[in-house]
């Protein structure tokens, strides 16, 4: 089906020129939405009979700091029933950028959107479970912002090596070697 | 006489565990044997594989995007390498289109061998892991003709091929087929009718068409719950529409209904590798000719001056990608698999997000369990394929 068609469903679905078209060079019609009326903008995609967008088949962030907004969301959504593919994305200014959350529209939108929080530290509102996905729960930054750094240690969380001088390390096997059972001196 | 006191069992299920394919963790919490709730723990794996390929040339991303779903590394980067051609505007040959087609339905077949083997094993039939594995070993064979390496080939390269085709190819792969489509049939003779099989996988692990779609798993998941979603024939790609193949379905949604989805898909892939087989040629183009993304072929590096300083170009600076994004979905074996790919007009992408079908079926996984048995968890985890590379990533 063509963008143009297609653009013309949307503002059927929700009227009020909310979708702001955007060039796009592969399957997906690119469309740009304002941050503050995602749900309803969402639901609407999901429910209109002639669009039913029922499956959220991607939800990402990119970051193009130090451009501001900075932000911009990406959710991937694909139409089964009239084999339509359509990315919609939100532009969010930093640093405390924060979106309404839709896992309440699709389920599927649950770890992704954690997994956004975790990695570019977005907040969603309303989010049921709102913890990181994969990185450690007391990891400090966010790791796919354009500003954090690539190559930094930090310590691990769990426990400290154990930390021993090379006097106490050859202390150490002398000792164990004494107390082996059977030693002959 | 005192009143009988019940309470709540809380066992953690992983993240070492032989079943959880990787490092699950779940946390699970029993009433006598049926579960009431369970929280899936993640990253483990994580190793920034996206953070990785921000600080790399775009060709040196396909070896990080092959390790993500380390089961299907063909198809991981055939859709990189699609979404980068999209944003540099280039059409790779016929003759490299049906290779591709060739190799991702190999890697299709080969993954879920991985899978019937390690799930088989799982709810007790060990003897079908090892045959499967022994016909995987023929595909990482031919894995290791083309390319040299049997798990990761680094093959698909951004406009076509590393390389051309391997004398002795086409019978490797004629080969293999003719002596899968029996061995195939030798599987289904211990798992479809065996009666312990059916009873730890029929009516197990359901989930309804439904909560399949709201869980977008696109895929065999999907397909085994009655949704007739299949990337190759929705939005084809690589001309799939001009191969004859069927898409199949079942309607259980259960771990039976997805082993029998799987299996019919591998038959499906035999046909797609025949058909795509008797198309390519021996010996052809392997890659477009675009001297500022392919390198010139070695016999011209080694004698003329301007194939030299190719070669060193693209092997130094690598190549600049227009500015824009662009997502290429594929069919892998696990569902829809592609790579969000933005670049900011430089030789290196600006982000590299891939669509990772193991992560949807991982938060999926609790509504599959809950109120069923703890012994039936080993049974829908292996049945949801999950590869813990790809969730964590």
């Amino acid at each position: 089906m063509e963008g143009t068609e297609l653009i013309g469903r949307l503002e059927q679905a929700v009227p009020g020129g909310v979708f702001e078209i955007a060039a796009s060079i592969d399957l997906q019609t690119t469309v740009y939405v304002p941050a503050e009326r995602v749900t309803e903008i969402c639901r609407a995609l999901r429910d209109a009979p002639d669009l039913r967008f029922d499956f959220l088949a991607e939800l990402t962030a990119f970051d193009f700091w130090p451009r501001e907004p900075r932000f911009e969301l990406m959710y991937l959504l694909v139409s089964i029933e009239h084999r339509l593919r359509l990315r919609m994305k939100v532009r969010l200014a930093g640093p405390d950028a924060h979106v309404a959350t839709v896992s309440g529209i699709w389920p599927a939108a649950n770890w992704l959107e954690r997994e956004v929080w975790d990695m570019f530290g977005v907040a969603f509102d309303g989010h049921p479970d709102p913890r990181r996905l994969l990185m450690p729960e007391d990891w400090e930054g966010f790791p796919l912002r354009k500003d954090f750094p690539v190559q930094i240690r930090r310590p691990a969380y769990a426990s400290e090596a154990l930390q021993v001088t090379e006097q106490e390390f050859r202390d150490n096997i002398q000792r164990d070697r004494l107390s082996r059972p059977g030693h002959e001196g | 006489m005192p009143a009988l006191r019940s309470e709540t069992m809380t066992v953690n299920m992983g993240p070492q565990h032989p079943s959880t394919h990787g490092v699950l963790r779940l946390v699970l919490e029993l009433d006598g044997e049926t579960i009431l709730s369970a929280s899936p723990t993640i990253g483990y794996l994580h190793t920034g594989i996206e953070k990785t390929a921000e600080q790399k040339k775009w060709q040196q991303v396909i070896p990080l995007v092959e390790r993500m779903d380390y089961l299907s590394a063909q198809s991981n980067s055939m859709a990189f390498c699609m979404s980068v051609e999209k944003l540099l505007g280039v059409e790779v040959p016929d003759r490299v289109k049906n290779i591709r087609i060739l190799l991702a339905e190999l890697q299709r077949i080969n993954s879920h061998l991985v899978w019937l083997g390690t799930h088989g094993m799982e709810v007790g039939a060990v003897s079908v892991m090892l045959y499967c594995f022994r016909e995987r070993e023929l595909l990482l064979n031919i894995n290791e003709m083309i390319a040299g390496f049997r798990l990761f080939p680094s093959y698909m390269r951004v406009g076509g091929l590393r390389e051309d085709l391997p004398r002795g190819f086409h019978e490797a792969v004629r080969s293999f087929l003719d002596r899968f489509v029996v061995k195939l049939g030798e599987y289904e003779d211990l798992l479809t009718n065996n009666e312990i099989y059916l009873k730890r996988t029929k009516g197990v692990g359901v989930i309804t068409r439904e909560d399949a779609v709201a869980y977008s798993l696109l895929g065999p998941i999907a397909r085994a719950a009655g949704v007739g979603y299949d990337v190759r024939k929705a939005f084809p790609y690589l001309g799939y529409e001009t191969y004859e193949f069927a898409v199949p379905t079942a309607t259980d949604g259960d771990v039976f209904a997805r082993y029998t989805v799987r299996v019919a898909e591998m038959r499906e892939s035999m046909k797609l590798c025949r058909q795509a087989l008797d198309r390519i040629t021996p010996t052809g183009p392997h890659a477009i000719d675009d001297p500022r993304i392919t390198p010139p072929p070695k016999d011209r590096v080694y004698t003329e001056m301007e194939a030299l300083i190719q070669h060193f170009l693209i092997y130094s600076q690598g190549f600049t990608v227009p500015a824009g994004e662009a997502y290429v979905p594929v069919e892998g074996p696990r569902g829809e698999q592609g790579f969000s790919v933005v670049s900011d007009g430089t030789n290196r992408p600006w982000r590299v997000k891939s669509r990772a079908p193991s992560l949807l079926a991982c938060q999926a996984l609790e509504r599959m369990i809950i109120g069923g048995l703890i012994a039936d968890v080993i049974a829908v985890i292996g049945s949801i394929d999950v590869v813990m590379g790809d969730v964590d990533r």
